[in-house]
């Protein structure tokens, strides 16, 4: 019996029971239980460094949503730091304006609005492929900086929204010093939100995506409506990108017009290649690796650690083009055997 | 008021034409390769470095700095064509885009440590400074200049494209490569020439920009959009609609910042926005 002959055996198998063969999918296995219980580590280990880890959190859900339209639906976005940054407002103004701070209704409200923006852009985003898409993408997301910039009787405009006091969790857990709380907030909503995402992609609609991802004009032939899939997984992606916006002004108590950059919605993609994309655990190693990266970086030399992303993204580009993660499982699979 | 709107058009229609300058390279690049090139903005900036250098080390005339920065230019554009961007061919428009986007952030990060953050002003001749009264405006002549010589680039471009045995060439490859290929054209050398001039006039462009906007280690990026802008309401591989795009943008960008300066910026991106929904492939797009 070699492998092979194991192989074709399952693939029949998957054939003749596509349910179980997405069941198979979605099964457990021991390394995300090992990630997910080394995520705890930095409470114990790096008490210091609590605050960029919960960057870290933050910054590699907002790549998960990025990965579910991009890595599985294929939309190539520049300009998702729109809904980031329309989530970081919400909350923002939430507390700024209107004087409620409590944290998890502030996260729903925030992803609703990031939502309900995504719906309607999405009728916008399935017209268009190609360079006019990463072009509508690009405006879309300038035009909603320059709008945040110009209302600055509401955003506070280049000098920030002040004002923002976010009260305790559920009552009891307060935003301290140290970021202990910010830290497990943000790990407790990446977690959430990565099972939300693993949910969906391990679906018959998360197969469905895949499927307008390598092939447009074949899914309406199958019976498949690609358009209103993606219209779904745009929404979705979207109040997800809100909620990660939120959590940042949440856990900052502070809103600039940063977080509706270019520079955020480029460095989210970079995050994702980096880490690979099409696979949710990538845009959590990229968002890992750039962050880190650019804490050590920066540190050393403030003004020239974009040389040092620039060449891995190269590299990675020409070499890996499965980003890290990709090339690890690659290596894992051949060494294997 | 009417000459305030004469002069917004003027000051429009020049930097409609640098914008020309700088993107039309990337225009032809894009329609014949289908490669998507972030990094042209970059080129742009390389010539406008040289210029710089070339002034302020070596005492060279403006004016013949400007066939440096576009052959400086040219050339290593060509050098990182035939080493790296050839190996992205094939690859998918994410690839080519994150590959061009590291290679901005390498240069922004080589310019930032060679030149500084600052900006980088030159002196220009006497006989480009201070403005002339043409009918009763007031005109800089620098921009009369850019004008003109953007006008002498449009008509080379087109005469190149249209009369030219490597015009042909090229816009046969840009119509169907395929057949280009199989008609026994070297498209892939083709395509290297191209992709030279193309990023040349980036260069060109770049040093020409200085007066006008700046030179900075972020003009790479910040031309970025701009160019962009111009190649897809254009379309792709069409130089009329280059220059239609470029001066669309130049007009409405110093028109909206002169006019309604809180929300300039944002008409201009709900023009993109709105132009490319109504029509994906850019005004003058075929494919």
């Amino acid at each position: 019996m070699s492998a092979e002959h194991t192989q074709i055996e399952r693939r029949s198998t998957a054939v003749q029971q596509p349910l179980e063969w997405l069941k198979g999918q979605s099964r457990w296995s021991v390394f995300e239980l090992l990630f997910w219980v080394a995520a705890l580590i930095p409470f114990f280990f790096f008490p210091t460094y609590l605050t960029l880890f919960s960057q870290i959190a933050i910054a590699a859900l907002f790549a998960i949503s990025v990965d579910l339209i991009l890595g599985y639906a294929g939309i190539v976005t520049l300009g998702h730091a729109m809904f980031f940054g329309l989530g970081a407002y919400v909350a923002g103004l939430l507390s700024a304006k209107l004087g409620w701070g409590e944290p998890i209704t502030g996260l729903m409200i925030s992803g609703a609005f990031a939502g309900l923006v995504g719906f309607l852009v999405s009728f916008l985003i399935v017209r268009v492929q190609h360079l006019a898409l990463i072009m509508v993408t690009l405006g879309l997301g300038l035009l909603t900086y320059e709008l945040a910039n110009s209302m600055s009787w509401l955003t506070g405009g280049t000098d920030g929204l002040l004002g923002v006091k976010t009260w305790d969790i559920l009552g009891y857990f307060r935003f301290d010093l140290w970021g202990y709380t910010a830290y497990g907030y943000s790990l407790a909503a990446l977690l959430i939100g990565f099972l939300a995402s693993r949910r969906i992609v391990n679906s018959s609609f998360g197969l469905a995506l895949r499927g307008i991802r390598e092939n447009t004009a074949r899914m309406p032939v199958i019976g498949s409506e690609y358009r209103w899939h993606l219209q779904k997984i745009y929404t979705i992606s979207a109040v997800i990108a809100g909620i990660a916006g939120a959590m940042l002004t949440q856990t900052t108590n502070f809103v600039t017009l940063e977080v509706l950059s270019f520079q955020r919605s480029a460095d989210v993609v970079v995050m994702l290649i980096l880490g690979g994309t099409g696979r949710l655990y990538g845009a959590i190693l990229g968002a890992l690796i750039f962050l880190l990266m650019r804490d050590q970086l920066a540190g050393i030399n403030p003004q020239y650690w974009y040389f040092w992303i620039g060449l891995l993204l190269m590299v990675v580009v020409l070499f890996m083009p499965k980003g890290i993660l990709g090339r690890l499982s690659d290596l894992v699979r051949r060494f294997g055997r | 008021m009417i000459g305030n709107i004469a002069i917004v058009l003027f000051d429009g229609f020049a930097f409609g034409m640098l914008l020309f300058v700088l993107s039309v390279g990337l225009s032809v690049t894009l329609g014949l390769m289908n490669f998507i090139n972030l990094a042209h903005g970059a080129f742009g900036m390389i010539g406008g470095y040289v210029t710089v250098l070339a002034m302020r080390q070596f005492g060279v005339p403006f004016l013949l700095t400007l066939p440096a920065a576009f052959l400086i230019a040219a050339l290593v554009s060509v050098f990182f064509e035939r080493t790296l961007f050839r190996r992205l061919y094939r690859a998918g428009e994410l690839n080519q885009v994150l590959f061009t986007i590291g290679l901005v952030f390498v240069a922004t990060a080589v310019a930032t440590y060679f030149f500084g953050t600052g900006q980088q002003p030159i002196v220009l001749p006497s006989w480009l400074r201070g403005s002339v009264e043409i009918a009763g405006l007031r005109l800089g002549v620098y921009r009369i200049f850019l004008i003109a010589i953007a006008l002498v680039i449009v008509a080379l471009v087109y005469f190149g494209l249209e009369q030219t045995r490597m015009g042909a060439q090229i816009r046969a490859s840009v119509d169907n490569q395929r057949v280009a290929q199989g008609l026994g054209l070297d498209v892939e050398r083709i395509f290297a020439v191209t992709f030279a001039l193309g990023s040349g006039l980036a260069g060109l462009g770049g040093a020409l920009a200085i007066e006008i906007v700046g030179l900075d280690p972020s003009f790479g990026f910040h031309f970025l959009v701009y160019v962009l802008i111009v190649v897809a309401v254009g379309g792709l591989g069409s130089v009329a609609g280059s220059f239609v795009g470029a001066a669309l943008l130049g007009i409405g960008d110093v028109a909206g910042k002169y006019f309604v300066p809180e929300i300039g910026s944002f008409l201009i991106y709900l023009l993109l926005v709105g132009i490319l929904l109504v029509r994906p492939l850019g005004l003058f797009g075929k494919r």
